[in-house]
């Protein structure tokens, strides 16, 4: 039998260590199927961790990836942390985009400095829209939010479906499901600080989504709101006791991450779209989970985490573009990384003890 | 696997009888806490051994080495005068030891003799298991149904199905950790019969408590530990109840005395005909409960547990509202409809029973739990922003007004002592002078040193012109620190008696209902 207990105290060299001992490892395994399956492991890892930040405007380009899924993860760090499942984001970023896509294409005439906000106000809104629905359910009837926000993920994908190739189709579009194109008041430009494309595709939403991140940071650690989110996430009845109230700390971190999410949804349409299409999102509201828990559900955390996964998603692409690798190879290869760096944190927080014999009376 | 031969300080004392366990030296240590230190011990078959010491004295962690469940950092066990290690718990029961814990590990929805099962070997059907139930529990006179669902045991009940789960393994050593904690008076005295009857026929019992009255009531020679060292191994029947407990904390104890109600004081509290639904098959309702609070009275609400205290805890913090008005007052304002943060603006402290979880977050800084029941108060929260370092002091301050011990600086709930824990979150609401207190449980599993100081504070509290309202299982304490004291039983709380009219009889009787019956059954 094995147990866990918490560890009491982690040095801090520790806790820097473990990801580094994490991605090591990974790179032995990579390395090992890399050649059992005959690539070149150095050449594989090259292409993997190197190439696709080798240059200035790849480093852009990188930043540029991680972007929704900060935003999204910054949100999502707030309902984990209150104990509340929201695994719907990918539905709420949708419906961002649809919001905020309804204000692009209604008013393609207004002036930047009107349809940015309004946008902006759009999308989250649209994002708390679908998120309330799940948290309302739950307050009220005490439902399942795991289940209520993950089924309407998938009626958020087939609405937008069924936008883009119907009543939102652009009738110049020669049949293909795609909304007009956003006027350039509704697009988010690239950031030209050295100049046009040395940074790549870096654009004013990843400014966006790391100032976010500080604020997620800052409101968590030093506002009442983010303590009512730990105390009722660590404790909910010594939570009640302080006086929250449970049912809106529910609706609170719900709404919080709808919106985010929702202002993913429109930061990703409105940067590197600039129309809606049936997939506005590849996948980033779920991609955005597994970067909340790599961040320890620390907002600062999320900014470092969406960069490492974002970096493993290009170097998939780019390993298969240049190597000819499988794309199930890559996956592989980024579900070890992923792993490693979970197990890494486990082993960091919890002390693993194995006993030879079963326990068969219950110890307290 | 001795480390290293001792020279046996035991052999002057007992040299007829070998002593069925034996420690010598053991060390134990958490990190830079030192748990145990150099602990000598020894007992003998047949023979009640108390265990005295305060909360964090090192009570627990011996008993834990003993029965497995740590492993010494240095020092040997004997058994029978065997040197040996004890891996874990199971080795320990394969030895003979068994171990009655202060919270039980029953499964509510299981019957007496399913729970058993479980913690026996595999193989014995339920009809012959049940069968060696019932016969054991005749055999001690031990009353348990085998059929029963746990659920609707009492506590004391439940406690002997802990104690036969023991039995049936055949220990030679019971080792018993706080079990009248739990317990009514009757159901303790019945306990100790049992305990007396085990000792007769051969059996070591290991009695760990810091309930003086009993541990002489019970005990020939008690064991006393302070800040993990033993201080000595005493005579009990030679010492009185005083002596004891300043072997245990090492200062005088300050006795509280009765308490004398003070002159016609103003009303600051009061609750009128409070009802409450019963909300599942293991709540109860509260019925038509009254309480009226004076400045500077203590108002003691005594009964065993599970009569209602945790419904009407609920409903006097404002975690539970009740559906009218005009029911719950502080000098008359209608604080029916507030819940707990506007209950506390009003200016009401709240200590419930369960620390961890309810009064404090566990895995949270101290500090953390002081804004727990301080963010609706002045100077913790400007704008919705926590003022940090105002919190932090605010933190250090209760340690250092209430004595609590702390092992670094702002430390973790979790990492400080029952007892330590206790006095933070009891000087968390005292420090405010709130006008009216209620505490529920205020010196539950804490130590004497601990308590002594929780009730004096309290004391001064009254002194100072608040209102008291305790809710507590512990007679004694409700004696002491009381002005009036009124019987919850069954959801309805008895109308209150003035200190000077109590007696032990009566409020017994009241606890057991409406003041006929034995009170035994809960």
């Amino acid at each position: 039998m094995i147990s866990m207990t918490p560890r009491k105290d982690i040095p801090l060299i520790r806790t820097i260590a473990t990801p580094a001992v994490a991605i090591l490892l990974t790179l032995i395994i990579g390395a090992s199927i890399f050649a059992i399956l005959g690539f070149s492991p150095t050449g594989a890892l090259y292409e993997f961790f190197v190439a696709p930040v080798s240059r200035l405007d790849q480093i852009g380009d990188l930043f540029v990836k991680a972007c929704p899924l900060i935003i999204t993860a910054t949100g999502l760090v707030f309902c984990y942390r209150a104990n509340v499942w929201n695994i719907g984001a990918e539905g709420q970023l949708i419906f961002g985009a649809i919001f905020s896509g309804w204000v692009a294409l209604n008013f393609p005439d207004l002036p930047m400095m009107v349809m940015m906000p309004a946008m902006i106000l759009a999308s989250i809104a649209g994002g708390i829209f679908w998120a309330l629905i799940p948290a309302l359910l739950k307050v009220r009837f005490n439902t399942n939010e795991i289940l209520v926000s993950l089924m309407l993920t998938y009626v958020a994908t087939l609405f937008i479906d069924w936008l883009v190739r119907g009543p939102w189709r652009d009738p110049m579009s020669f049949g293909f499901p795609l909304t007009k194109m956003y006027s350039d008041a509704a697009l988010i430009h690239r950031v030209d600080l050295f100049g046009a494309g040395m940074l790549g595709q870096l654009h004013w939403g990843v400014v966006g989504a790391l100032i976010l991140a500080l604020i997620g940071a800052f409101v968590l650690s030093r506002t009442i709101l983010g303590f009512q989110v730990k105390v009722m996430g660590d404790a909910p009845r010594a939570g009640r006791f302080a006086g929250f109230n449970p049912g809106l700390v529910t609706i609170g971190v719900m709404a919080l991450a709808g919106g985010a999410a929702g202002l993913a949804g429109m930061v990703e349409v409105s940067a590197s779209m600039g129309q809606l299409q049936p997939n506005v999102s590849f996948g980033y509201g779920f991609t955005a989970i597994i970067v909340a828990f790599l961040a320890r559900l620390n907002p600062i955390g999320v900014i470092f985490a969406g960069l490492v996964v974002a970096l493993a998603e290009l170097g998939g692409d780019n390993a298969q573009m240049v190597l000819g690798m499988p794309k199930v190879v890559t996956g592989v290869f980024k579900g070890v990384l992923l792993f490693m760096l979970l197990a890494g944190e486990t082993f960091n927080r919890y002390h693993i003890t194995w006993h030879g014999r079963r326990a068969s009376q219950p110890e307290p | 696997m001795p480390a290293k031969k001792q020279t046996s300080k035991s052999s002057k004392q007992n040299a007829s009888q070998t002593p069925l366990l034996e420690a010598i030296d053991v060390c134990k240590s958490f990190g830079d806490f030192t748990a145990n230190q150099d602990v000598c011990f020894k007992i003998n078959s047949g023979e009640i051994r108390a265990l005295l010491g305060e909360n964090g004295a090192g009570k627990s962690t011996f008993v834990k080495i003993i029965y497995g469940l740590l492993q010494p950092d240095r020092g040997v066990l004997r058994w029978n005068g065997q040197p040996l290690s004890i891996r874990g718990p199971q080795q320990a029961r394969d030895l003979g030891i068994g171990m009655v814990f202060q919270h039980f590990s029953l499964f509510d929805a299981l019957t007496v003799a399913e729970n058993i099962q479980l913690a026996m070997p595999p193989g014995e059907s339920i009809a012959d298991l049940s069968e060696r139930i019932a016969r054991i529990s005749k055999e001690y006179g031990i009353g348990v149904d085998p059929e029963a669902r746990v659920h609707n045991l009492s506590v004391g009940q439940q406690q002997r199905v802990e104690i036969i789960r023991c039995l049936l393994l055949d220990p030679k050593l019971l080792i018993m950790d706080e079990p009248t904690s739990v317990l009514t008076p009757q159901e303790t005295e019945q306990l100790f019969t049992v305990l007396r009857r085990f000792a007769q026929n051969g059996m070591a019992v290991l009695f760990i408590s810091h309930k003086l009255d009993e541990i002489r009531a019970l005990t020939t020679a008690a064991t006393v530990l302070r800040r993990g060292q033993v201080v000595g191994t005493v005579d009990t029947a030679g010492k009185t109840s005083r002596e004891l407990a300043e072997m245990m904390i090492g200062v005088k104890v300050k006795d509280v005395a009765r308490q004398t109600a003070p002159a016609r004081a103003k009303l600051l509290f009061s609750v009128t005909g409070l009802n409450r639904p019963r909300e599942s098959a293991f709540s109860v309702a509260l019925r038509d409960v009254s309480i009226e609070a004076f400045a500077g009275e203590v108002f003691g609400i005594a009964g065993i547990a599970g009569n209602g205290q945790d419904e009407l805890m609920e409903a006097l913090i404002g975690e539970w509202r009740p559906g009218g008005r005009n029911i719950i007052h502080l000098d008359g304002a209608d604080l029916s409809q507030e819940g707990p943060s506007g209950r506390r603006i009003a200016g009401i402290g709240f200590v419930p029973e369960e620390r961890n979880g309810h009064a404090a977050v566990p895995s949270m800084s101290l500090s953390d739990n002081a804004l727990l029941t301080g963010h609706a108060l002045n100077g913790t929260v400007r704008a919705g922003i926590l003022n940090l370092g105002g919190i932090r002091d605010r933190a250090a301050a209760i340690a250092e007004a209430f004595d609590v011990r702390l092992p670094g600086v702002n430390p973790l709930a979790s990492s400080l002592s029952g007892g330590n824990l206790q006095k933070f979150v009891v000087g968390r609401e005292i420090i405010k002078t709130p006008r009216v207190l209620i505490v529920s449980q205020p010196t539950w599993g804490v130590d004497v040193g601990a308590a002594v100081f929780i009730r004096k504070a309290m004391l001064d509290l009254a002194k100072q012109g608040s209102a008291v309202v305790v809710i507590s299982q512990d007679l004694e304490e409700i004696f002491a620190i009381s002005h009036k004291v009124a019987v919850l039983h069954d959801g309805i709380l008895s109308p209150a008696i003035p200190a000077k009219d109590l007696t032990a009889e009566k409020v017994g009787l009241l606890m057991g209902g409406s003041g006929h019956g034995d009170g035994a059954t809960a």
